[in-house]
């Protein structure tokens, strides 16, 4: 008996001690071994709060508000919280009815029961101070701002760009963003996205089973202050801008000027345009559906991705890349009897005095003068072909900015295009293309494609000879007026400077005595370069690009007017009334001013210009 | 003066040293599971941690009672105790205060008797009463059935108050029995084999799992090739096969809904964490958290912020697990183990069989909350709403359990005299 119970009380303390041993075993792997635990425990308890911060504002070059932030308000529901609420009252107030009330509570309540989330999106200030008054019948609803862009004018909309809601792609490529964010996506918002975005500021705090607010977590250790974006100063000239876009009502087209000196993009017009405010807030993307299937392409930004001919404004590269192979100089004279011929192809001319000097060629934009010395450059016998000459003669087109990226500060910038050697080999093969084949280009006409803001780059090299800043839309960045370095360094052609006087004589000409001696301005030295576009959309082009004054430049303009005819009919004079407008702040030609005004060269519908 | 003195003569210090440590620790995590800044007082009566600090003091109170009184009143009293504690029982359910379903409570202005806590050491009384005179034929029928009667008459009542969870601690005495020799082992080697049958049986399809039972016979047979084991095999192998056909029908008729959903949580059938899995998840989650060292006193998050539900009741375990780490709840598991160790150190050395088997009876009961409660806390029980002795919130609980403890401590004190 004494054996058995003996047996008996061994088994019993072996079961107790076995008890323990497995039950702290399994306390070593939930509570050491395991991780997944003290996650949970974190999630439980831990709430992220995020303090956005407000973005960054923008201005123009004289210190206009371009730009600013509104506070508008997200109404959040945590669906666990309400109760017994009036619906019909509600949704009589927020405007909706009350099957949306149904739907956008399940789907809060799918979210979460427990966890805020949106209800409704940005409810306009006047709905909140209604609500707000009533919010305290509606448990669980809660009102949480955020802010939208605003525009005080309507104006630049392509430059300033917009934002858009972060969608899954960019959550996943950069972390910083999460759902329900807003980035840039479109124009300085998002080239300057990181500057002006600031940064968020996060706050933990710990909740209750209830979710209910209990303290900060260890006492805000780990939170963060948001910092406020910087505020961006434009270069642009808010002034100037508006002034060209209205110049440019009822037509089709861009403008693009900038401050030779700097680079400085003075005013970048796109023509149709639409106003900034439509592209913000809850009606974006309906907005932003509308203009995208409109035929005259409002959302598309002309001045930076439009392949233009540039036509006879090319004349003045193609002379500067002349004078630097040496195969003419300013003294080189060339006939032309109203054209000129290349075998079966005949270039036609205007009447002009013949035979012509380099700068009289440049004032009365003659075509012969141009095939011949592009002849003479491609067909130029220091080259063993024709091969090296188009590369060497392609080479220089390229020191202009032309035929790649100029990398302004902005994004959705396109190359233009400049034909390579192995297109016209492979289009008329080897050794079977001369001058003569392409002698278009002589004339900037072919398969040249150039951006206005190209052209207002070539424009400035000119007026610096030699030289040109990379454009840029920002002039100060921040408190600490900081600009990256990269657009304080000049960019120089493969053309010598000594080339550049003759030239600038003769697109000095063109205002005096030449194609655009209709839109000079007195008291202004001016210079420029008329251009007719051929082009396979209808009329040509009107083309002009232009800089002022000749000695100490301060603005260079490229315009562009599609299918308005000739160089001197629309372009030169809206290039003639912008430099006055920036640089005399008078306008001397009312004449021109009314013209241009009142032409119509595509009627226009403002429904893009409403608010 | 004499006499008062010898009261605390032979009184096992280790055991009450023991029984203080637990006391105290149990009221530093309930005053952590329960503590916020508006209620700091350690004394605040609305708080649970200052209820319990008057449930300890009045134990106090108990226990020196029950060692002020004479030790043979236990033994001559316990059929009147159990009779009194039967009655109790059946008293609540005509009287008793009803919450969610269950009808357990005697409700004295804020504060409430749960007699079912106090027929625990009755009952063991009872069962040591019983079992303990001189000579008693144990492996007899009327014995048998006698012991069987003496605890499952207060297992019927508490399943009549609706306190499930209360009368399955009931079936502890099953480890006294055995201790005593009236059950065999090979019946407590059977019931642990046919529970895992049931569970194997309902994670297992019911076909495969009697092909499975029937090969195993037929290797056995063929191993053994004796003739006298053909029927004993067979018949085991109906009896199994019983068994698993017998699984859905009491899964699904005898289980309530919730027991049900509470075992699908635990063999991970179900991943309910929203429902029925709450609880031990969120248990988990707080012991887990915790890590080596624990988050420190009153630093607890999930403890404090109300994520584990029954917090300085039956999931005490829980804060415990946080704030003190894996080293606090080893720590605490150590101590019932030590205790554990003490009483069946101190039952085996009864010369007085009525104490030696109340002592067993003492061990059972503690062990088997112990295993149930934090099995339950880290995910190795199924939710059964049992305390954990002596750190529970809870009045009724304490004090059964002090009283239960004290009168061992007190029989034990008079081993040397009560020679019989």
């Amino acid at each position: 008996m004494r054996k058995i119970s003996s047996t008996q009380r061994t088994i019993f303390l072996f079961t107790i001690t076995i008890v323990a041993v497995v039950y702290i075993a399994r306390l070593f792997y939930i509570q050491i071994v395991e991780d997944k635990y003290k996650l949970s425990a974190d999630e439980n308890v831990l709430r992220r709060i995020i303090d956005y911060p407000s973005r960054g504002l923008v201005y123009d070059r004289k210190g206009k508000l371009l730009v600013f932030n509104q506070t508008v308000y997200d109404l959040m529901v945590t669906p666990r919280e309400v109760k017994q609420i009036d619906t019909a009252e509600f949704c009589a107030i927020i405007n909706i009815s009350l099957e949306d009330f149904r739907s956008k509570f399940q789907k809060a309540k799918k979210y979460s029961p427990y966890k805020a989330s949106i209800f409704e999106k940005q409810i306009s200030a006047e709905t909140y101070g209604t609500l707000q008054e009533k919010l305290f019948k509606y448990k669980g609803f809660t009102v949480q701002p955020r802010t939208i862009r605003k525009y005080p004018y309507n104006t630049a909309a392509h430059l300033l760009g917009y934002l858009g809601e972060v969608d899954e792609n960019i959550t996943a490529r950069n972390p910083y963003y999460q759902m329900g964010d807003y980035i840039g996506i479109s124009g300085i918002e998002q080239s300057y996205e990181k500057e002006l975005r600031g940064r968020r500021g996060t706050r933990f705090i710990m909740v209750d089973n209830f979710n209910r607010e209990k303290g900060r977590f260890e006492n805000g250790k780990y939170d963060t202050l948001s910092v406020s974006g910087e505020d961006l100063k434009l270069s642009l000239d808010a002034e100037l801008q508006a002034y060209a876009e209205l110049l440019f009502q009822n037509k089709r087209g861009s403008a693009v000027a900038i401050d030779p000196q700097t680079g400085e993009i003075l005013a970048m017009v796109n023509s149709p345009a639409y106003n900034p405010n439509l592209m913000v807030g809850r009606e974006r993307s309906r907005n932003y559906g509308r203009l995208l299937q409109q035929e005259d392409k409002p959302l598309f930004n002309r001045a930076m991705m439009a392949y233009y001919p540039p036509g006879s404004t090319f004349k003045i590269i193609n002379s500067l890349i002349g004078l630097q192979e040496q195969v003419i100089t300013p003294e080189t004279y060339f006939s032309c009897a109203g054209g000129y011929r290349v075998g079966p192809i005949f270039v036609h001319c205007h009447p002009h005095a013949s035979p012509l000097d380099l700068r009289t060629a440049v004032a009365v934009s003659c075509n012969s003068y141009y095939c011949q010395t592009f002849r003479a450059v491609i067909d130029n016998r220091k080259y063993a072909n024709t091969d090296l000459a188009f590369d060497k003669w392609r080479d220089y087109v390229l020191s202009f900015g032309i035929g790649k990226k100029i990398d302004v500060d902005m994004p959705h910038e396109l190359k233009g295009n400049v034909p390579t050697v192995d297109y016209y080999n492979k289009f008329f093969g080897k050794g079977r293309w001369k001058s003569s084949t392409i002698i278009s280009l002589a004339i900037g006409q072919g398969e040249l494609g150039i951006t206005p803001l190209q052209m207002a780059n070539a424009a400035c090299i000119v007026a610096n000879k030699g030289y040109y800043y990379v454009p840029h839309v920002v002039k100060e960045i921040g408190a600490k007026h900081y600009l990256p370095d990269h657009f304080k360094q000049k960019n120089y052609t493969k053309i010598d400077p000594k080339y550049y006087d003759a030239i600038q004589d003769g697109m000095q000409w063109v205002f005096e005595r030449g194609t655009a001696r209709g839109s000079r301005v007195d008291s202004l030295v001016m210079c420029g370069k008329t251009g007719t576009a051929q082009n396979p959309h209808g009329k040509n082009h009107s083309v002009f690009f232009c800089f002022a004054p000749r000695e100490n430049p301060k603005i260079a303009v490229a315009v562009l007017v599609e299918n308005a005819g000739q160089g001197a009919q629309f372009a030169a004079p809206i290039a003639s009334l912008m430099v006055q407008k920036y640089l005399l702040g008078v306008i001397k030609r009312p004449d021109l001013e009314k013209r241009m005004l009142d032409a119509v060269v595509v009627p226009m519908n403002d429904s893009n210009q409403d608010d | 003066m004499r006499k008062q003195k010898s009261i605390f003569q032979n009184i096992d210090w280790l055991t009450i040293l023991l029984y203080l440590v637990m006391v105290i620790a149990g009221w530093i995590n309930i005053f952590a599971a329960v503590y916020n800044e508006d209620h700091s007082s350690i004394s605040d009566l609305t708080q649970n941690y200052g209820k319990q600090m008057i449930w300890i003091i009045t134990s106090l109170v108990l226990a020196m009672f029950i060692l002020i009184i004479d030790g043979k009143f236990y033994e001559a009293f316990s059929g009147v105790i159990y009779g009194l504690s039967m009655i109790s029982l059946v008293a609540v359910l005509v009287l008793g205060h009803e919450v969610a379903g269950s009808k357990s409570w005697f409700r004295f202005g804020d504060f409430g008797i749960q007699p079912a806590e106090f027929a625990k050491f009755a009952t063991a009384m009872m069962m040591a009463r019983l079992l303990s005179p001189v000579g008693l034929k144990k492996d007899t029928w009327p014995v048998r059935i006698y012991a069987f009667a003496v605890f499952l008459l207060p297992v019927i009542l508490i399943l009549l108050e609706n306190e499930t969870g209360v009368a399955l601690v009931f079936f502890a005495f099953t480890f006294v029995l055995y201790r005593e020799g009236i059950i065999p082992g090979w019946i407590l080697l059977l019931g642990i084999l046919a529970t895992a049958l049931f569970i194997i049986a309902l994670l297992v399809p019911k076909t495969t799992l009697i092909i499975i039972l029937c090969s195993l016979a037929g290797i056995f047979l063929l191993l053994a090739r004796k003739r006298k084991f053909i029927l004993p095999v067979i018949g085991v192998t109906l009896v199994c096969v019983g068994v698993v056909f017998s699984v859905n029908y009491v899964f699904n008729n005898v289980l309530e809904a919730h027991q049900k959903k509470r075992i699908q949580v635990l063999l991970g059938m179900e991943d309910d964490l929203k429902g029925a899995g709450y609880n031990v998840n969120q248990s988990k989650i707080a012991i887990g958290s915790g890590g080596l060292l624990g988050k420190g006193f009153l630093k607890g998050t999930q403890t404090k912020y109300n994520f584990v539900p029954e917090q300085s009741t039956d999931f005490i375990f829980c804060t415990v697990g946080e704030e003190w780490g894996f080293v606090g709840t080893t720590v605490v598991i150590l101590l019932f183990l030590a205790l554990l160790y003490r009483i069946i150190f101190i039952a085996e050395r009864q010369k007085s069989a009525f104490s030696r088997i109340y002592g067993y009876g003492v061990a059972s009961i503690i062990f088997f909350h112990f295993f149930v409660n934090v099995g339950m806390t880290i995910g190795l029980m199924p939710v059964i709403g049992i305390p954990l002795p002596f750190f529970s919130y809870g009045g009724s609980s304490l004090w059964g359990f002090t009283i239960l403890l004290f009168i061992l401590i007190k029989l034990d004190s008079h081993r040397t005299f009560m020679l019989r």
